[in-house]
């Protein structure tokens, strides 16, 4: 069977570190954190007190007023990144086959904020069910992606994926396969969380997930740090228009790289900590490297998942050398959740971006806070510590995993016929 | 005695242009509408471009705005910006 082959023509992001993609590759290349005191609600009662929230952002540049009002969060960021990405990719709605477009939108918890203020609501009124009729469509995940479809007029394959941290990479990679398959020609494919509320910052730090490194906020996402205390929430978005080869060949389309491959495995271990010998993180990285059918050498980069915990960061490492054998020390590693925090579901969406800007510029961002080695990491590998480098990037990998064991990891290589 | 009568009609008529007031600051504010567009004939669904949902979240914010409960069978017949406000009208203490 020939597959078809699928490339990236658009892109979108709205992010902790630049409200668009221009902006957050400027943040990433220049080392820039998005951590401050959270500003959405009063932290005084909470461990953790800062975030890596969007900054400047007002939803009514982008959206009218009305429609805004029906979204959560998570779907008004979802609408910008797309508006972004189609504009990028310059997409002629008229010459499209609107029934081979489609939406595949991952999200990690989805319309969190409007769950948590419902629910308020309704235990602070005597219990009297008087739920708002938009409480069910704003909150459910794949309305983002049903609210793509109803503004783009995309009446192919449409629905969201939901893996935790993992979730918009789950997206791509079946974005990747329907296009690969025929089932599509072109998707907006990403994901959108909106999760720094009560609920989210509360939740997260009653697991002990979270830094709580309150006096220093803009150092706390310090991943293979030795002082790592956990990851900081992000929040925000990341779009990316992804079409079959000849399709965006044909209408003369700017192609960012190719999508070649995308792997997918489960821990099979325990609901939230990583297994201590990697082996799901080696089986997606493996599975990955097969699908796209390159060898380990021809790796240049991996935008890791990274997330500044003190088990996770240990495993993931372990596992890259495993995969990559000495091949390890010529790649560069980076984790930009160092600048971004950790944007749940929508992490794998802004840091495939990452690598796609990565084999733009020819640069990886560095991962910042870097402070004391960690001697139970193997430090011969090259983690991009401090400050960007230059380099050849014609492939590069993002890994994404998230809680309940899911392992993600998709591969971006330069195009070159 | 006509003194009072007049000045209970006052009171009415002030009573009837609040509601009316506040009932089109809420369509205005939930359908995203302009004023001039909410006038008494204009219907819901088919001239403020509501659609099942919007209707039902405008009957909430009636229903909480003025502190009543609209019954469904009630709430049924209330399709226009008029017919909003006089059950309003007629229905708030």
């Amino acid at each position: 069977m020939n597959l078809r082959r699928v490339v990236v023509t658009g892109l979108g992001a709205l992010t902790p570190i630049g409200n668009n993609t221009q902006s957050y590759w400027e943040g990433l290349s220049n080392g820039v954190s998005g951590a401050a005191p959270i500003t959405k609600f009063d932290t005084e009662k909470f461990r953790t007190k800062f975030a890596c929230e969007i900054k400047g952002f007002n939803v009514q540049e982008y959206l009218d007023r009305k429609e805004a009002r029906k979204m959560d969060p998570f779907t008004q960021y979802a609408m910008v990144v797309a508006q972004e990405a189609m504009e990028d990719a310059a997409i002629d709605l008229d010459k499209v086959n609107l029934d081979k477009a489609g939406v595949i939108w991952g999200s990690g918890i989805g319309g969190l904020w409007s769950f948590q203020e419902e629910v308020k609501n309704y235990a602070n009124n005597d219990c009297t069910p008087r739920f708002n009729p938009f409480f069910i469509p704003k909150m459910i995940i794949d309305i983002s992606a049903g609210y793509l479809s109803i503004k783009y007029g995309f009446r192919g394959p449409n629905f969201s994926t939901v893996s935790a941290c993992a979730s918009s990479t789950n997206a791509l990679i079946d974005a990747m396969n329907y296009i690969k398959l025929g089932y599509m020609d072109i998707a907006i494919s990403g994901g959108s969380e909106a999760s720094v509320t009560e609920a989210g910052i509360g939740g997260f730090n009653a697991m002990k997930a979270l830094s709580e490194r309150n006096d220093d906020p803009s150092t706390a996402s310090r991943p293979f740090d030795k002082d790592r205390d956990g990851f900081v929430l992000g929040e925000g978005a990341g779009a990316l228009i992804l079409e079959e080869y000849e399709h965006a060949k044909a209408r003369g389309a700017k192609i960012y790289a190719e999508l070649i491959g995308g792997g997918m495995s489960a821990d099979a271990h325990h609901i939230t900590a990583p297994h201590p010998k990697g082996l799901g993180v080696i089986t997606v990285m493996k599975s990955a490297l097969a699908n796209a059918g390159l060898a380990p050498e021809t790796m240049d980069y991996i935008n890791v998942h990274g997330t500044s915990t003190p088990l996770g960061d240990l495993s993931e490492s372990m596992a890259i050398r495993k995969v990559f054998g000495e091949h390890a020390y010529n790649l560069n590693i980076s984790s930009t959740k160092s600048m971004t925090g950790h944007l749940l579901g929508s992490a794998g969406a802004i840091e495939a971006i990452a690598c796609l800007l990565a084999i733009e510029n020819q640069v990886v961002p560095p991962t910042i806070n870097h402070f004391t080695d960690d001697e139970a990491l193997d430090n011969k590998l090259n983690f991009t510590f401090g400050k960007a480098q230059h380099r050849t990037v014609d492939v590069a990998m993002s890994n994404t995993f998230g809680f309940g064991g899911h392992n993600t990891s998709i591969i971006f290589r330069k195009l070159n016929d | 005695m006509h003194f009072f009568a007049e000045y209970f009609n006052y009171l009415k008529i002030k009573k009837m242009s609040e509601i009316a007031q506040k009932v089109k600051g809420i369509i205005i504010d939930k359908l995203g509408v302009e004023e001039s567009e909410v006038t008494p004939e204009a219907s819901f669904t088919n001239d403020l471009g509501a659609d099942s949902l919007d209707t039902v979240e405008l009957i909430m914010e009636f229903e909480k705005e003025f502190n009543i409960s609209i019954p469904d069978d009630q709430a049924e017949n209330i399709a226009t910006v008029g017919q909003a406000i006089s059950y309003l009208e007629e229905n708030v203490k």
